[in-house]
């Protein structure tokens, strides 16, 4: 399906008047499609409004998963498929078991994580970013307006909102997807 | 909304403003290559090609071509291994433990030091797959599988294995938690580029946009990765030490080993990080980005690790006297006074001597003492393994298998090799990406610049 976007930009130049901009662009009723950053900027999310990552529960997930796979391996081959008798310790020499399990726990947790990470934001070799303004992982911090999004409120009256609270810039952009 | 007391030093020097930071680390990628830069790289890819000739006559040979024998079964091999993993604490180290005390000036350092970890990993694994023999079938008798040639299974008893799974987790581990530091610069590079540049920094950069639910998500896997890395950097020189301390010859089987391998690492991989940076912004220009701050705290962490190797040289001395055991009591003597007495002295003087010099302000802050004494460490970082390897194992507990080890060419050679491969692998990175962090910069720049970014 053919669909055009069109979106209004803010561009801004300081992480603090970012945000502060941010709060007063939201109260004012404008709805924020996103915020494009050249670096993590400290708590922007929590102006914007977005929930806590999940993905810390995603690692620890992951993380139990190689725990369990690395003991149940080990006590298999050791224990019940190929019993030997090695330096007279037991079959199931749990405290021998320790260094393996630990370093397939994190081997899991850190590879799982990042998968998730890569899949939920959708980064991959092949991926065609829409690109809002190359300035945007350079110096300038970039607020994207849906205008379809907030359909009750007229061009003029958001490109206004964001002079006011501190854009340097404001300019177009469509994207015909 | 952060403070900074401006009795701080600053992280950058120089009033960069953010455009300055992606314009001087950029540049380098961007620019074609100096002729500085295509000498030092033919040097080191010629070790590397020199260097090759000594691992083909081990494969081809076998591992006759080395100068063990019955009694010293285990020399340069392992003394380069441990050495090589021990280069590679220090990427991670500061990269995840610095993250989490939230030192700020990790930002300059970390990515070089991870890439130089990583290199150094690499270096490393030569070692043991080579000693296999038959490098071909090592690769998989390593690993957990079914054996099909005579159905039993790898010894989860053996710290040889745990080696196995430590070194393997903490290359990938590392190279993922460098990689993912990566895209975003790799982002700004391709947004700066056109042509063939742009298509291949834009599959690198894994179509990054910089949105700022990514950097939550990013923000968030920084800091787990970094928690797991942790325990993970200090895990793999626990193990590796666990192959010696966990055998009964006299001069490895100490319970201090895991603690003071450990410190021996992070000492020895600030020294390289040291060496390799400090040429690094010499040939770069990016004096103001790693300034003498940075390098006066690595020079304090050297202080710390090298007093710690220090104290445990001590410690292990002092116990294999009260341990009354007349075996491990020999070991030790032999070491100081034995036929290897030199390397013993060599250690001692480059380990404990030489890094009590930074306790001297003007020796902390020059270039030039810095650069010799981070060498200097190295250097005393290998003859630590040679003496605890060696030294333990030629004259052990029956005086009619006594020997001398002596390197051969082929020893020589395969380490060449290694040095090689790890300067080409440094030089191709520090043309190709982006030798600094440039968002962590940028992100610390507001609160740590010596003037204000507008």
């Amino acid at each position: 399906m053919e669909r055009d976007t069109h979106f209004i930009l803010g561009v801004y130049e300081d992480e603090d008047v970012l945000l502060h901009a941010v709060k007063e662009v939201r109260t004012s009723g404008v709805k924020i499609h996103e915020v494009y950053s050249p670096y993590p900027v400290h708590g922007l999310e929590h102006v914007l409004g977005y929930k806590r990552s999940r993905l810390p529960i995603a690692a620890f997930l992951f993380g139990m998963l190689g725990t369990t796979l690395a003991l149940t391996m080990q006590f298999y081959m050791m224990r019940f498929d190929w019993p030997m008798i090695i330096g007279g310790k037991d079959f199931a020499a749990f405290p021998d078991f320790i260094p393996v399990t630990f370093e397939l726990t994190v081997l899991l947790a850190a590879f799982g994580m990042v998968g998730v990470f890569m899949i939920s934001s959708n980064l991959k070799p092949w991926a065609q970013p829409r690109i809002f303004d190359v300035r945007s992982t350079d110096d300038k911090h970039i607020m994207a307006i849906d205008i379809a999004n907030n359909g009750a409120l007229e061009i003029e009256k958001i490109k206004e909102i964001l002079k006011s609270s501190g854009a340097t810039e404001i300019n177009n952009k469509s994207f015909e997807e | 909304m952060q403070v900074t007391s401006s009795v701080r030093e600053p992280l950058v020097t120089g009033g960069k403003s953010y455009h300055d930071v992606t314009h001087d680390v950029a540049r380098q990628v961007e620019g074609k290559p100096t002729l500085a830069w295509f000498l030092a790289f033919l040097t080191a890819a010629g070790t590397l090609a020199i260097g090759f000739i000594a691992v083909a006559a081990t494969v081809w040979e076998g591992i006759g071509m080395w100068g063990l024998n019955k009694t010293v079964g285990w020399a340069w091999d392992i003394t380069n291994f441990v050495w090589w993993v021990g280069i590679g604490h220090a990427g991670t180290l500061i990269s995840a433990v610095l993250l989490l005390f939230r030192q700020k000036w990790r930002t300059s350092i970390n990515r070089a030091a991870e890439a130089m970890t990583i290199f150094a990993v690499i270096c490393a694994a030569m070692f043991p797959v080579l000693h296999m023999g038959r490098p071909w079938l090592g690769a998989y008798w390593a690993l957990p599988l079914p054996n099909t040639f005579g159905s039993l299974w790898v010894n989860f008893n053996s710290p040889l294995l745990w080696d196995v799974f430590a070194i393997s987790t903490y290359f990938s581990v590392s190279l993922v938690f460098w990689y993912i530091g990566l895209i975003p610069d790799f982002a700004t590079i391709r947004d700066r580029a056109t042509g063939l540049r742009k298509t291949i920094y834009g599959a690198l950069s894994f179509g990054w946009d910089g949105a700022a639910k990514t950097w939550m998500r990013y923000e968030a896997v920084s800091l787990i990765l970094a928690g797991l890395a942790t325990p993970l950097v200090l895990s793999v020189h626990t193990i590796v030490s666990f192959d010696f301390a966990t055998s009964v010859i006299p001069g490895w089987h100490t319970t201090i080993f895991p603690p003071y391998f450990v410190a021996g690492a992070i000492f020895s991989g600030f020294a390289m990080v040291l060496t390799l940076m400090i040429i690094t912004r010499k040939v770069f220009k990016l004096e103001d980005y790693i300034t003498m701050g940075h390098i006066e705290l690595m020079n304090i962490v050297i202080i710390i690790t090298g007093s710690i190797v220090g104290i445990a040289y001590i410690t292990e001395f002092f116990i294999a006297w009260y341990s009354g055991v007349e075996a491990e009591q020999y070991a030790f003597i032999n070491r100081a006074t034995g036929p290897y007495w030199w390397a013993y002295w060599s250690m001692m003087t480059c380990n404990v001597i030489s890094p009590q010099l930074f306790w001297f302000k003007k020796i902390r802050t020059s270039i030039v003492a810095t650069f010799v004494l981070s060498l200097v460490v190295n250097i005393g970082m290998w003859f630590e393994r040679f003496v605890i390897i060696v030294t333990s194992l030629h004259r052990d507990f029956l005086p009619s298998s006594w020997a001398m080890f002596y390197p051969t060419w082929a020893d020589v050679g395969v380490y060449l090799f290694t040095f090689g491969l790890f300067f080409t692998l440094f030089f191709l990175f520090a043309k190709f990406f982006p030798v600094i962090n440039m968002a962590e910069v940028k992100s610390v720049l507001k609160s740590s610049s010596d003037k204000p970014a507008k």
